[in-house]
């Protein structure tokens, strides 16, 4: 199985996954795409998206990533998310709450007062969107 | 009879002075354990951070023409010191080594005719530092409130900081903080912040001839790349100086009750002589008074 990529996946909290899998798409700021095993060195900004991990023919994981960066080199695939969950772990009730609670907060505030928070609820909408489907 | 009753209270005392020392040294080691997992978990996003843009910075050649926080301004007559160090004191010799080392900073700038500007973050620090240079001081960044939540205060201070520089308030940043080597020992060092520079063990990856392609441009990227790189290097600098806080304290506090208790076996033995001379002298007093009889 020497014919695998390494993959992994760090924010600034933590390691969220490392190891050798065969396909991993990634939403880059310029439209998603695929990376295999040997692929061309490449450099990439990253949007609001999941991340999908593929192994043996099906989708082993799927990460929501909150902007960053995709680093592709012989040595591999590296991902620095600003933030990332991985989205078998969080349930759509909690990110519901927490983007009502943003969206509120927001709206209290006024438009444009908030640029973080403004920032904050159209990523919470997108991870929403994101667990949906 | 005061001569006893005055050691019993010194005994007292030094007894309740080292319960407290070894309970500041028990939280110490708890807050140690959960400071130094944050430090380490932050460790690989850091590392790998600073492997791209060294990467970057090795296939851009000189870096001339980038973006200015990777150029820098072209100039180095204005040096901004970034001092970090802790809210609170016992621990040992933590804050002082760090002001220790950005005082010896100063001074080399000074001596090379530069213009030094100094921001504080940790209240410590900025007192230690307040009776000699309190005329550079332009900025503090209090950290009392983080309580552990340290990402909020590194990227306002990384932001900070672009703006300033922006502004043109400075040509070169340098952060001095204190490495967490391990539990026993962390060493002050300096950083420079800005221009980025990439660290010398960074490894570099051989792309065997292939061309980097890079989407958007090489620009949009390193500047999107550079101010979070800034950011990353601010945070894990809060991290370890965190971990190094809580890992002074603790010795500090364990050398503490161990002096304490020193001190505890010295007064009790003095203390038991005077009580047996006491006794000595009222039997001799006794006897003498008998056979006078």
């Amino acid at each position: 199985m020497a014919d695998k990529l390494h993959f992994s996946l760090v924010s600034p909290a933590r390691e969220l996954f490392s190891g050798d899998v065969d396909h991993v798409i990634a939403p880059g700021s310029d439209g998603e795409f695929g990376v295999l095993v040997n692929h061309a060195p490449f450099m990439t900004t990253l949007k609001n998206g999941v991340v999908r991990v593929e192994d043996n023919g099906e989708t082993t994981m799927r990460l929501f990533v909150r902007g960053g960066f995709a680093d592709v080199t012989p040595a591999g695939l590296t991902i620095l998310a600003e933030e990332a969950v991985n989205l078998d772990s969080v349930s759509v009730e909690s990110v519901q709450k927490e983007y009502d609670e943003a969206h509120r907060a927001l709206l209290a505030e006024g438009k444009d007062a908030n640029p973080a928070l403004e920032e904050q609820v159209s990523y919470l909408e997108d991870l929403k969107a994101a667990l949906v489907n | 009879m005061s001569g006893l009753k005055e050691l019993k209270n010194r005994i007292g005392s030094v007894k309740s002075t080292q319960k407290i020392t070894k309970a500041k040294q028990m939280v110490a080691a708890a807050k140690l354990r959960r400071a130094q997992e944050a430090a380490e978990a932050s460790k690989p996003y850091a590392s790998r951070m600073a492997n791209v843009v060294a990467n970057l910075t090795a296939s851009m050649g000189d870096g001339s023409g980038g973006p200015k926080l990777l150029a820098g301004s072209g100039s180095d007559k204005v040096h901004l010191l970034v001092v970090m160090t802790a809210e609170r004191g016992l621990c040992g010799g933590f804050n002082s080594n760090t002001a220790k080392a950005a005082r010896l900073k100063i001074e080399e700038l000074k001596a090379d005719g530069k213009e030094v500007k100094i921001i504080t973050v940790g209240k410590k620090g900025r007192e230690v530092l307040k009776h000699a240079y309190a005329d550079l001081f332009i900025d503090h960044v209090d950290l009392s409130e983080a309580k552990d939540k340290y990402t909020p205060f590194a990227i306002g201070l990384g932001h900070d900081l672009t703006a300033r520089f922006e502004n043109g308030e400075f040509d070169v940043a340098t952060l001095v903080f204190s490495e967490f080597k391990n539990v026993l020992t962390q060493t002050p060092v300096a950083k420079q912040l800005i221009p980025a520079e990439a660290p010398d063990d960074a490894e570099t990856i051989d792309l065997g001839g292939a061309i980097y392609a890079y989407e958007p441009s090489e620009p949009e990227i390193l500047e999107a790349l550079l101010p979070r790189y800034l950011n990353t290097q601010i945070l894990s600098a809060m991290l370890e100086n965190a971990a190094g806080e809580q890992a002074a304290s603790m010795t500090a506090m364990d050398n503490a009750t161990r002096n304490a208790g020193e001190l505890i076996d010295g007064l009790t033995l003095k203390y038991n002589r005077a009580r047996q001379a006491q006794i000595t002298k009222e039997l001799i007093e006794i006897i003498s008074g008998a056979e006078a009889l």
